[in-house]
């Protein structure tokens, strides 16, 4: 088992959370709360993650990050390191491919209120904060779980995207799912089964966990 | 007027409007009229959840909306009491969080038990803890109205409260409202497709189409004596039908008119000339149906007689059509009780008698662009 890479892993897949989580909740109700011109492309261009291939996506990441790029020139002038190949170049990357991942099931969360409970709200007199946390936030709350746990777990197994971004630095770059790869090449097939096992293991009681959240929270508003 | 709440609002897209209201502290004013024709959106606008291209709102002598001063109040900023057609409760809270999320400009300490006791107001003490889908038709319609009465609104709005219970339910509903509005000093709007609601309901009616305010009143005014052809179809007035003014007779408080070779006395109405072509209606309960085995004195008054074309038993009435003057011509509407059809022995094609009743005939001008009932 290569601890290394299994904590890296996990620490790319909190950290992705954590920074999808604010973003997705203003995207992902702004969207469900508001018509404007344009939204359609908006939607188009944040569902684009879904649908092309990880090594075309980390490709034009690379591109896009590496030192011959604005972006990279920058974070190199700030940082004095290059930005790909490095563990904040793949969580950049990692944040990108899965705006999908969390705005879709926010949005469709907040889709899902009736836009007259929002009227009555502020027929009631309460602020938009306090609409949001009081009562867009738990009707929401299914679509906000899916996506953290689609997050994380897409997270722990992305490898496209990973490799053409961060490379396999160990202990900086090189996930598990890198690592299950390194073994399977290395014909370690024991190695690879072990962490396979754990992500499997880990995904598993991720999904089970939101699952087994919803119904209660069900349970309890619906009896 | 410092009190009560008047509005104009006036639009052409998307949904035109061009209404004026005014409704007094205490009194309950029904917006009536067919789907689409803009009540809904009068309370959106009202509520400031759609904002009006022009016009202005006036509510306890605080203006919310005033296109000409560039005034705009949003929906927080107004007080209003707002029970939506399917009540939009937040579903993930109590009865008691509900209508305590009403409440948030009074002290934490006072919220709770003020709550309860609005909510006892509505007979629901005892339900506090209840999720909106713990609780029937019936008592979601009252938390509703809890939570609106809670903020202790300047204006209440109930946009068709009664729609989604069943029968009897809604009748239970009718008689607690009822009960309810004696002790509420703001106006109260209420949106409604129902008549029967408003009749029961309503100080003021006001009806509405495609956006148009058409006539505001008393509802059994506005109901029996309809400005023109287009409210009396949308008050559901069928029997309308043409004729020309023969007369006045004004020592006997009576307008003569002459309608298919008939001269029926009419309540004096003496805007109309003599000489002049007019719409005339009369509701079908100033229709009085003569008894076949005991004439009386009634039926003196405008009498007219034809065949029973129609005979529609509906519960405990019977609808009957009756042609008047031949089958080709518009008919006459009325209803009866079931028993006294049967005491009659009244059935498709037999010949009755009815009396029109002067003080129930009402004139209105000609109008010949809307005559969806063909009146002749």
């Amino acid at each position: 088992m290569d601890w290394s890479a299994l904590s890296l892993s996990l620490k790319l897949a909190g950290l992705t959370v954590l920074i999808l989580l604010p973003l997705g909740i203003w995207a992902g109700h702004g969207l469900a709360a508001h018509q404007f011109r344009g939204k359609a492309w908006v939607e188009a261009m944040l569902a684009l993650p879904l649908v092309l291939p990880p090594t075309v996506l980390g490709y034009y990441l690379l591109v896009a990050m590496g030192g011959a790029s604005p972006v990279g020139q920058f974070y190199e002038s700030v940082f004095g390191q290059p930005l790909v190949f490095s563990f904040e170049g793949l969580l950049l990357a990692s944040v990108i491919f899965n705006i999908p991942f969390a705005i879709q099931p926010m949005q469709r969360g907040f889709d899902a209120i009736a836009p007259e409970v929002r009227d009555a709200a502020a027929c009631c007199g309460l602020s938009r904060w306090r609409t949001l946390w009081r009562i867009e936030l738990p009707l929401a709350w299914p679509g906000v779980l899916s996506a953290v746990v689609l997050t994380f777990a897409h997270t722990l197994g992305e490898f496209g995207v990973v490799l053409m971004v961060g490379g396999s630095i160990p202990g900086e770059t090189k996930t598990v799912a890198i690592a299950i790869y390194d073994r399977v090449q290395a014909f370690d097939t024991a190695g690879a089964g072990v962490m396979s096992a754990a992500l499997l293991l880990i995904s598993l009681v991720a999904i089970g966990a939101a699952y087994f959240t919803h119904a209660r929270s069900r349970i309890r508003r619906y009896g | 007027m410092a009190e009560g709440i008047q509005l104009r609002l006036k639009q052409r897209g998307p949904i035109p409007l061009d209404a004026r209201l005014k409704c007094a502290p205490g009194q309950v004013l029904a917006l009536v009229g067919p789907s689409g024709s803009g009540k809904t959106t009068i309370l959106r606008a009202i509520a400031g959840l759609l904002r009006v291209a022009e016009g202005e709102i006036r509510c306890a002598g605080e203006s919310w909306f005033d296109s000409g001063r560039g005034v705009y109040h949003e929906t927080r900023q107004r007080r209003v009491g707002y029970v939506f057609q399917n009540y939009a409760l937040f579903p993930h809270l109590s009865a008691l969080h509900n209508v305590m999320e009403a409440m948030l400009d009074r002290p934490v300490a006072e919220r709770e038990q003020r709550a309860r006791d609005v909510l006892a107001r509505v007979r629901l003490a005892g339900l506090e803890s209840r999720v909106p889908a713990a609780l029937s038709g019936g008592q979601q319609q009252r938390v509703a109205v809890a939570r609106a009465l809670a903020r202790e609104p300047q204006v209440l709005l109930l946009d068709e409260p009664f729609s989604a219970v069943d029968r009897a339910t809604r009748q239970r509903l009718y008689r607690e409202l009822a009960e309810l509005r004696r002790d509420l000093a703001m106006p109260v709007i209420l949106v409604t497709h129902d008549l029967d609601e408003a009749l029961m309901l309503a100080d003021q009616l006001c009806v509405l189409h495609q956006g148009r305010t058409l006539q505001s009143g008393e509802p059994y005014a506005v109901m029996t004596r309809p400005d023109t052809v287009e409210v009396a179809q949308l008050v559901g007035l069928r029997n309308v039908f043409r004729a020309g003014v023969v007369g006045h007779d004004e020592a006997r408080a009576l307008t003569i008119i002459e309608w298919r070779g008939h001269r029926l006395e009419a309540r004096l109405q003496t805007a109309f000339k003599p000489g002049t072509q007019i719409t005339w209606v009369i509701p079908q309960g100033h229709i009085m149906l003569h008894r076949r085995d005991r004439p009386s004195r009634g039926e003196r008054e405008n009498p007219v007689s034809g065949p029973v074309i129609e005979c529609l038993p509906l519960g405990e009435n019977v609808a009957l059509t009756v042609a008047v003057n031949g089958p080709d011509r518009p008919p006459l509407f009325l209803t009866v009780p079931a028993h006294v059809a049967r005491r009659n022995g009244i059935a498709m094609g037999v010949e009755i008698g009815l009396s029109l009743l002067a003080d129930g005939i009402h004139l209105m001008p000609s109008d010949d662009t809307r005559t969806p009932a063909k009146p002749r």
